[in-house]
């Protein structure tokens, strides 16, 4: 059977992905640029279908904390916001990644500090990849440059984040969101069942059966040597993240003298000006990290010996590049070029910023 | 009869409730939390739902709880235990769900989580233990704390132009269209504790019939925040709390 290609904004793949990877339930809350997240889900009923659970919650606090009750059932339960709502739920990830519970969040940014715009922004790299709540923990971070990856990265991140009992988040930024481009959807899914449920999840509260322990699901210990001993088990899990899931692309990197390294809508307008570059006769290439953290960097570390310099791009004053300069020791120069508040550039804006490196 | 004869288990005719365990408690003596807990054991117990019922407890004395009843349990974030009650309930609509929370989860941090999880008429249990005064962190004011009550925050009595009004929630609670049984109750004495567990079972019941949200406030005593007796305590109560939160049914469709 052929696949059906569908014309969709971001926003609405990801909805459609939810369902059809059997999700079972999405608490949000209304923020621009995200909105059509759960208004498509209203939309479909998919409670109706699949059974999946949907609801509109007081606040992204409350959503948040709704995640971390359905998670703590072993649910696949799922949040989405933009970045000011995504501040409200630092509270909650940083508890989840503390009871270590699997759940997926969607962050479609917007330019801030604070209300700032609803224009597409990158800006909330580090908090999403150096802590966001408060104490030692890491979130698995996914940013998805089209509509196709957007579906995808539903599945991706649900997955992930049951592997590793770890919250994951999509970090996608206001175009991703917001473009319309082709995409074909997964095939439905059911939704898991309370046997299959309790086999996966053993830790799921969902009633203490006969001759079981009392699941108890908290962040909670007092005793500092145990909390320690807690810390360390949750270092060696993301140890094992950054050793086994890594994810990233490279466009025209092979024979590349330089290299554009940016994510999610920079990465689609580099794409662009590698285009035009090659054309000028300069070699460089595109590499792209889909996995925030966990970070490329042995991959950008081996690059540091083959190419010259490279132009980091976002929508920011300067985020990533941070990491790139970390991983390539400073061994090579690492530009950087970014607009601020919702400015998007242009592929030739971009291309100027890579002729200052050569 | 020596007392070995007498603990013969043919002469028992009161015990612990099996789903309280052995565990220690941290609860100062004369504090409110143990024989609530005892009653929630019970009327569990009593309903047959063991296996099908999930607590969340709170931020405050009682975020042990899960310590002390052999059930599933969730610790969620300072008040936000109805909105894990929420998700839990609606993903498992046979589980018989209920939050655990004092006057500070409840009334102050978690204000916005309680209304909503009773506007949506969520079919859950909120169990609200209201001693008007933060225990865990040491005796502060609390949204409950009466007026000129002193505590850690409020050494020279609760006063209205710093602090504002004690908060009755729970009357509060009871003007929502989706709160079936909003009930106060107290257990310093018998018959109290007779009564509270009358209507703690009515709401675990309701939350199976899918009825909407029923609300259980115990006025209750703080003797190490309040730096009373036990005794003294349960005295202060009666002449100072009752009045201003008065025992009843404000509620019960």
């Amino acid at each position: 059977m052929e696949d059906e290609v569908k014309l969709m904004k971001g926003n609405e793949a990801i909805a459609h992905a939810a369902i059809r990877y059997g999700a079972d339930g999405y608490f949000g809350y209304p923020i621009t640029p995200q909105s059509e997240i759960m208004e498509t889900l209203m939309d479909e009923k998919p409670w109706e279908t699949t059974g999946m659970v949907v609801l509109q919650a007081e606040s992204e606090v409350s959503a948040i904390n709704m995640v971390y009750g359905g998670a703590a059932c072993g649910k696949r339960v799922m949040t989405s916001s933009s970045s000011p709502g995504i501040s409200l739920k630092q509270e909650g990830i940083s508890y989840m990644a503390g009871a270590e519970l699997p759940a997926l969040i969607v962050n479609v940014m917007r330019g801030g500090p604070g209300l700032g715009t609803i224009q597409p922004s990158q800006a909330d790299y580090f908090q999403t990849v150096k802590g966001g709540g408060h104490g030692d923990y890491r979130l698995i971070t996914l940013a998805p440059a089209s509509v196709q990856e957007m579906a995808d990265h539903v599945a991706l991140g649900f997955d992930l984040a049951f592997k590793y009992n770890n919250p994951a988040m999509i970090l996608a930024d206001g175009v991703i969101g917001q473009m319309m481009e082709k995409v074909i959807l997964p095939e439905q899914k059911p939704r898991k069942t309370e046997e299959e449920i309790r086999k996966e999840q053993p830790w799921a509260t969902l009633g203490k059966t006969h001759g079981r322990k009392p699941n108890i699901i908290t962040s909670l210990e007092l005793d500092p040597a145990v909390m320690e001993q807690n810390n360390i088990r949750f270092q060696q899990k993301y140890n094992q993240i950054e050793e086994n899931e890594v994810i990233y692309e490279e466009l025209l990197c092979d024979d590349a003298e330089y290299l554009i390294v940016a994510f999610g809508s920079t990465a689609r307008i580099s794409q662009t000006t590698v285009e035009l570059a090659r054309k000028e006769g300069i070699k460089v290439g595109l590499f792209r990290p889909i996995t925030l953290w966990p970070f490329p960097k042995k991959k950008l570390k081996a690059y540091s010996e083959k190419v010259k310099g490279i132009l980091t791009v976002e929508l920011n004053a300067g985020q990533m590049v941070e990491d790139v300069k970390l991983a390539v020791e400073c061994k090579i120069p690492v530009n950087f070029y970014g607009r601020l508040g919702g400015i998007v550039p242009t592929p030739d804006e971009v291309l100027d910023e890579l002729k200052k490196l050569l | 009869m020596n007392t070995l004869e007498i603990i013969k288990p043919e002469n028992l005719v009161y015990g612990k409730p099996r789903l309280m365990n052995d565990n220690p408690m941290h609860y100062c003596p004369g504090c409110s939390h143990g024989v609530i807990h005892k009653l929630i054991a019970e009327v569990i117990e009593e309903m047959g739902m063991e296996e099908q019922t999930i607590g969340i407890a709170p931020v405050g004395c009682a975020v042990f709880a899960y310590n002390y009843l052999d059930i599933d349990w969730q610790e969620a974030a300072h008040g936000r235990a109805p909105a894990l009650a929420t998700a839990v309930k609606r993903l498992n609509p046979d589980k018989m769900v209920f939050t655990y929370q004092g006057d500070g989860d409840l009334a102050a941090i978690g204000t916005a989580e309680t209304i909503h999880a009773c506007n949506r008429g969520e079919n859950i249990v909120i169990v609200f233990v209201n001693n008007a005064i933060y225990g865990m962190t040491g005796g502060q004011m609390a949204p409950t704390t009466l007026l000129g009550m002193s505590t850690a925050t409020c050494p020279h009595g609760r006063n209205v132009e710093l602090n504002g009004y004690p908060l009755k929630i729970s009357d509060l609670l009871a003007q929502l269209d989706g709160t079936c049984l909003v009930t106060r109750q107290a257990v310093h004495t018998a018959a109290a504790v007779k009564k509270a567990k009358k209507m703690l079972r009515k709401a675990f019941e309701n939350s199976m019939s899918h009825k909407g949200t029923s609300i259980v406030e115990f006025v209750s005593t703080c003797a190490s925040g309040w730096k009373m007796s036990p005794d003294q305590s349960n005295k202060w109560m009666v002449e100072n709390m009752f009045p201003k939160y008065p025992l009843g049914d404000l509620k019960d469709i």
